[in-house]
């Protein structure tokens, strides 16, 4: 099979659900900042209104999510490694001219990612971190019904200093590793030329340092005290 | 004036008896130096005093020494022809290095491109990619026959800008990889630009891609090294269109 076997079609599968995710990453921020109160009801409504889909739509994007996270790690490891053997022997003067620590360090950015993501899910999803704050334990009034406490969950989890510093730094691992994968996304999929494809690096940092600031300014907010619950 | 200003630099060279030889660095001096020596002239200089002192010259790949045939391989302080903008060794001049600098000369390292002895590495790896597939069955006649296709200028001048690839292999040298993607990209594209080569750009771009893997050289992580290294400027562009062509070949 093309696609699973040769040089170009692994770093396709690499593109695609690299880029897949990062299409989540922009939907899951932008349901995140109703945190900030713009919906009506805050981010409880918001993951109501989620969880309020039918099972098979829920079950199926989270498999489907889950499936692209695997394709990515598996091919990730496998193509380092191979590219780890490309040059066994390292030059006694190392001098980079285009390379960027980003680029150089995507699979140490990527296993920080993945451990995060074990630790978020954890958290926020199976709520076994902190079982005496869980939302599903804990619920509140709304519109009339009773609906898990998230905001309540989410504001007692950042109150924590630790947890607040493993999402800030989790953050940086994500504007590092997309700082290289959106552009990477762009030049694998034959999508760039020599015009356009400065600027597909520019883009790709910008919207990195976006999703960078706009999920690092929820754990902030809350443990500066700006945010309450 | 300048003429009579000379240099004196410390080489530490990599020298390496045979293939299987373990291999070391070497540390020499190059003596008596002036700023309008080429880098492969200072070389040539080394090895004169190594010879009369009854020493192994140094070896090294070299052939037109006028920047053309890309037959000059040595990694210069970690870059792949020294590092000078679209220039190969045997055109970068002594001028660029100071008196009492030290140089490190290395060579292309790459697990697809074997030491043979010193400075020279085995390249032929590159030529089992064009033997897989970096030419046109077709029989496209003499001079006057390649004009009686019309060909629009910008189209040819994009083929012209992948064919000018020497094949020297400074974009493997400076690919953290090992990957000869800018090498093969350059190559599917010239024949993929033009309609001579478009009957066959599916199967080419399959099997030449195929044999780049199965000759040890690694993937492409976009790092953009390989053109930054490349003496004849070829754009990373051609990277873009071969995985274009790549998919286009899925398809197909």
């Amino acid at each position: 099979m093309q696609l699973t076997s040769s040089s170009i079609g692994r770093k396709i599968l690499m593109a695609i659900t690299g880029q897949a995710m990062v299409l989540f990453a922009v939907i899951h921020l932008l349901g995140n900042s109703s945190i900030f109160g713009w919906l009506n009801g805050g981010i409880n409504a918001y993951a109501e209104h989620l969880h309020s889909m039918p099972l098979p739509i829920i079950i199926g994007f989270r498999l489907a999510l889950l499936a692209m996270v695997c394709v990515h790690i598996w091919f990730g490891i496998q193509l380092t490694i191979e590219n780890r053997g490309g040059r066994p022997q390292q030059y006694a003067v190392k001098s980079t001219q285009k390379a960027t620590f980003a680029s150089e360090n995507m699979i140490w950015t990527g296993a920080l990612l993945g451990m995060f993501l074990a630790y978020h899910l954890a958290h926020f999803t199976f709520q076994v971190v902190n079982p005496d704050t869980a939302a599903l334990k804990n619920l509140v009034p709304l519109h009339n019904e009773m609906v898990p406490n998230v905001l309540g969950m989410v504001v007692a989890g950042f109150k924590n200093f630790f947890v607040s510093f493993i999402y800030a730094g989790a953050m940086i691992a994500l504007f590092l590793h997309l700082s290289h994968g959106i552009q990477s996304f762009f030049q694998t999929m034959g999508w760039s030329c020599d015009k356009s494809q400065p600027i597909l690096v520019k883009f790709g940092t910008l919207v990195a340092l976006g999703l960078f600031l706009g999920y690092v300014t929820i754990p902030l907010t809350i443990f500066a005290g700006i945010l309450k619950g | 004036m300048s003429d009579h200003k000379t240099m004196t630099l410390t080489l530490i060279v990599w020298r390496q008896k045979k293939a299987n030889d373990p291999g070391k660095f070497e540390t020499y001096t190059a003596k008596n130096i002036t700023e309008h020596h080429s880098f492969l002239e200072m070389l040539d200089c080394v090895n004169e005093d190594l010879i009369h002192t009854g020493k192994d010259p140094i070896v090294f790949d070299h052939d037109c020494r006028e920047g053309i045939c890309g037959m000059c391989s040595q990694v210069i302080n970690g870059a792949p022809h020294g590092g000078q903008d679209r220039t190969t060794v045997c055109q970068l001049h002594m001028r660029k290095f100071k008196d009492g600098d030290t140089i490190y000369i290395e060579p292309w390292r790459a697990r697809a491109f074997p030491i043979i002895r010193d400075l020279i590495v085995d390249r032929s790896a590159l030529d089992k990619i064009i033997q897989a597939g970096g030419y046109t069955s077709c029989h496209t006649g003499g001079v006057a026959d390649g004009n009686a296709i019309l060909i629009p200028k910008p189209v040819a001048d994009e083929a012209m800008d992948a064919a000018e690839c020497v094949g020297c292999g400074a974009c493997v040298a400076g690919c953290p990889n090992g990957s000869a993607m800018l090498f093969t990209g350059a190559k599917v594209s010239q024949l993929a630009i033009l309609p001579q080569g478009k009957g066959e750009a599916a199967a080419r771009v399959k099997n030449m891609t195929e044999t780049m893997k199965e000759c040890g050289f690694g993937n492409c992580s976009n790092h953009y090294e390989c053109m930054a290294a490349c003496p004849k400027g070829i754009n990373v562009k051609f990277i873009a269109r071969m995985n274009r062509e790549f998919i286009k070949s899925l398809i197909a």
